[in-house]
């Protein structure tokens, strides 16, 4: 025996391609990107702090106000912590990575392969609810630490995180928008802009009787309004049906505009490969 | 036709106004080590993104593994293997996570995900950094890595996309093993990009020239340098490049010569019989010769005489990378 490096030895098994199917496709996907999660801890500590932060800030700045003009007993805690979950949910998504990935080439790698087209953004969108349900729970044990209750009950609660985490999702379709369509970065950073009109031009701090003129009239076309009326009725109010089906609907209209976004670009980027 | 792996007609590709790839003819034969041999931005790769179903095409038709890439894109995934150019990984993944999300995509069932990518560990051969985070691999590891990913289900073509740019001599050698292999015992047809000539000349058993887009030369390497002659005579000047150009074109049996810096370069049929001639025709002219070879004739001389241009790894990229 010589000291020479052994030539490498290619694997024989006889394994072959086939198609893994749809549904392990989008586990395969999401696996990933779950994994992903804790390993970029960096994105997901600001989505946790700011809604923390302006929860107590403003139930600390306007709870006596609000107590005095609208009610006495009026609950300004259990008003704001929708508020603190739509801040938590809004603008969570994995189109960082996927900008990433398309400028490492990685999102190539996988296109090459033969999975179904539409899990590569799906099974990212399946992490991001993973993530959002799981950000709603400190946001939520907050609220129940500084004393807010449930009308609804245990149910209410879990309806109430569904919907959150509903409405966090259908917004992801925006920057994945962006992300496919651009391949940019800055231009995905900047989607969190998308968020300020969406989450202040609406009931965020008073009720909507308060809202002055101009307001008031943007807040009745901002779904996030019927998005913070449905979630406060499950804390504060108990069973509205009405009122939980209009938020319902709220985040099924945007969902259909983010989503045909979402797919239109990832339709543009897959097939061309522009 | 079920012998031809990969096959091309008329293949065109535009970015705008810049046409990339130009009207390409191909036809690799099963089991043939194919050398797609060209300068950066000659339109290499985006005949590849092509052929693997990554870039639609603007004109022309291809087919790889029997399959129209066009029209029946999923059937040409599932026997293609395709490592890209500079290793296109995740680098928050470990590389164990790396090739079981790849066996999974391409339908492994559980057990033969766990023996597949047992059988490429012992190949890439990074012992315990598979199960660290890509990002911290060097390069010759993440491009070992991605061959390794580009083989998990055993294709039948496998693109490799200048598999060695970037890589150190020892890697080097080390993939140009790897690929030597996947042909000889396993019989994976490849398509290899390359700016080296010395790359193809050592891997392919044929060449293809592709400059703007277009195919300028195709055969074996050897059939190749011999359109250019038997042996090539290599003259280095002081001086007057152009005089002692107009020297040696006198001597008899020199009939075509190109002038490239201070470089003479002599196409010729029988070298060593003219190699004196030539020196004493400049020595007669009094041409202070810094270097005299004879050698025989490289795929360089003949991207030389096809472009007028010696062929250099480092030419300015035109754009393709910007385009695609």
């Amino acid at each position: 025996m010589t000291a020479t490096t052994a030539p490498p030895q290619v694997p024989t098994s006889r394994v072959h391609a086939r198609r893994a199917g749809f549904a392990r496709d989008l586990l395969t996907v999401a696996g990933r990107a779950v994994r992903s999660i804790p390993r970029e801890p960096e994105s997901v500590i600001p989505a946790l702090i700011v809604p923390l932060f302006f929860f107590v800030v403003n139930t600390g700045s306007l709870s006596d106000l609000t107590n005095s003009v609208e009610a006495p007993g009026f609950d300004y805690k259990a008003f704001q912590l929708p508020v603190a979950i739509v801040f938590a949910v809004t603008g969570i998504s994995r189109a960082s990575t996927l900008v990433t990935d398309i400028q490492d080439g990685y999102f190539d790698r996988l296109t090459i392969t033969p999975v179904r087209r539409p899990a590569l953004l799906l099974g990212l969108m399946v992490a991001d609810f993973v993530l959002v349900v799981a950000l709603t729970i400190p946001v939520i044990a907050l609220g129940f630490l500084v004393g807010v209750r449930f009308e609804t009950g245990l149910l209410g609660i879990i309806v109430f995180i569904l919907l959150a985490a509903a409405w966090g999702l259908v917004f992801t379709g925006f920057p994945y928008a962006i992300a496919l369509k651009t391949g940019n970065p800055a231009a995905v950073n900047s989607s969190f802009l998308l968020f300020f009109p969406f989450a202040f031009l609406t009931t965020s701090f008073v009720p909507e009787p308060y809202l002055s003129g101009w307001l008031a009239t943007v807040a009745d076309y901002n779904p996030v309004t019927y998005l913070l009326a449905a979630l406060r009725s499950l804390t504060m109010e108990g069973w509205e049906w009405q009122t939980l089906g209009k938020g319902l609907l709220a985040v099924g209209v945007v969902g259909v505009v983010s989503f045909t976004l979402a797919m239109l670009a990832f339709r543009g980027r897959t097939r061309s490969g522009a | 036709m079920s012998d031809v792996a990969v096959e091309a007609q008329d293949l065109r590709r535009s970015f705008g106004d810049n046409e990339a790839v130009a009207g390409v003819d191909l036809a690799v034969r099963e089991g043939e080590v194919y050398g797609f041999l060209g300068p950066n931005g000659a339109g290499k790769s985006t005949t590849v993104r092509m052929l693997c179903t990554l870039l639609s095409m603007t004109g022309g038709r291809a087919s790889v593994a029997g399959f129209d890439v066009a029209s029946q894109a999923d059937d040409v995934r599932l026997r293609i293997g395709v490592a890209l150019q500079d290793a296109a990984l995740d680098p928050k993944q470990t590389g164990r996570e790396l090739l079981r999300l790849q066996a999974r995509l391409y339908g492994l069932h559980r057990d033969e995900v766990d023996t597949r990518v047992d059988e490429l560990i012992g190949m890439i051969d990074i012992g315990d950094a598979l199960d660290d985070r890509v990002g911290t691999y060097s390069g010759g590891m993440k491009r070992r890595l991605d061959l390794a990913a580009a083989l998990v289900h055993n294709p039948e073509v496998l693109f490799l996309d200048e598999p060695t740019t970037g890589l150190d001599p020892v890697s080097r050698n080390r993939v140009w093993e790897e690929v030597r292999e996947l042909n000889t015992e396993h019989g994976v047809t490849i398509f290899l990009t390359t700016q080296y000539l010395e790359e193809a000349d050592a891997l392919a058993d044929r060449v293809g020239i592709i400059v703007k887009g277009e195919i300028a030369a195709e055969g074996t390497p050897a059939e190749l340098k011999r359109r250019i002659g038997t042996d090539v005579i290599v003259v280095r000047v002081d001086g007057d490049v152009q005089a002692a150009d107009r020297a040696v074109r006198e001597v008899e049996g020199v009939s075509s010569t190109d002038v490239h810096d201070d470089e003479i370069t002599i196409a010729v049929d029988d070298g060593a019989a003219l190699v004196s001639k030539v020196a004493v025709a400049l020595d007669g002219d009094g041409v202070a010769v810094r270097d005299l070879t004879l050698r025989s004739p490289s795929l360089d001389d003949v991207f030389l005489e096809l472009t007028g241009g010696r062929f250099r790894a480092d030419d300015e990229p035109t754009g393709e990378e910007d385009a695609r």
